[in-house]
């Protein structure tokens, strides 16, 4: 049997390989079950009062200079990369449970916000984002006039 | 949202001893490598920082700990959660070979960088074969 090599190459389809496909994703799929521990990167809280947004990632490791944070009305856009260590030669990894690489997050708020007067700091590994609400979203009190 | 997972790993039963305070603790993930002289541990802890972490190395058990400050948010209420703030704790058995007395730690980013130099007399030596 020669032709299930090509599959190895990404060239030709092959039925071993789907195979192979079908069964990390089984083994991933029964695998968090039993660890509900996902490699969703940051992970990410958000927090709302009726005047502002807080959204706080943790972010250990990424300079936050490789961090990007867009913001278009109601939807914050978190994009950014953690550099893997890369290993010299001669060294050996023992362990490697940290994610690394490019990532995006994409999240709806509550609310419209105000792009320009969005305010972000790291500390600690933490990213922190302050988004006050647009003026023009905040709910507005009406008067009601009397007749008399 | 129902079925979120938690991102960080919840320690299934406390490192042998309990502790005092009733909050949740975290194991970190770790990278560990071995270069040619040190072994270097990078531990991913958000919200500790160099004041706020504690190694310890106790015969040959390496204890990684940071405590971190709850995040809290007057008047604000959570709209979504995918990670609860807790203190670290993990620890490794070592061998023998590390210099005690040369252990390095630094925080940056949230992130533990450990440098664990090897002792001397461990080090590979090359022997060179003389020909009679």
């Amino acid at each position: 049997m020669v032709w299930p090599e090509f599959g190895r190459y990404g060239r030709v389809w092959s039925p071993w390989r789907e195979m192979e496909r079908l069964q990390q994703d089984m083994n991933r799929l029964l695998s968090r079950e039993s660890t509900p521990y996902s490699t969703t990167f940051p992970a990410v809280n958000i927090w709302a009062s009726d005047q502002d947004v807080i959204v706080t990632a943790e972010v250990p490791g990424v300079d936050p200079e490789n961090l990007d944070i867009t913001v278009a009305e109601n939807v914050l856009k978190l994009t950014g990369s953690r550099k893997p260590e890369e290993l010299k030669p001669g060294e050996v990894s023992h362990r490697q449970e940290r994610v690394s690489g490019e990532f995006t997050r994409t999240f709806r708020l509550p609310y419209a916000v105000d792009s320009g007067k969005v305010d972000a700091s790291c500390e600690k590994g933490i990213l922190e984002v302050r988004l006050p609400r647009a003026e023009a979203d905040k709910p507005k009190k009406i008067t009601i006039k009397s007749q008399n | 949202m129902a079925e979120k997972e938690m991102q960080k790993r919840e320690a299934s039963s406390p490192v042998e001893t309990e502790r005092t305070k009733n909050m949740k603790f975290f194991i970190p993930r770790v990278d560990i490598c071995e270069t040619k002289d040190a072994i270097v541990l990078l531990a991913d802890m958000p919200g500790v920082d160099e004041k706020s972490v504690d190694i310890t190395l106790e015969k040959n058990v390496l204890t990684l700990s940071g405590r971190v400050e709850p995040e809290t948010h007057e008047g604000y209420r959570s709209a979504y959660v995918e990670y609860e703030a807790g203190d670290y704790e993990r620890a490794f058995t070592l061998s023998d070979e590390i210099d005690r007395d040369r252990i390095e730690a630094s925080v940056k980013n949230g992130v533990l960088r450990l440098t664990l130099p090897k002792a001397e007399p461990v080090k590979l030596r090359k022997i060179n074969v003389k020909s009679a």
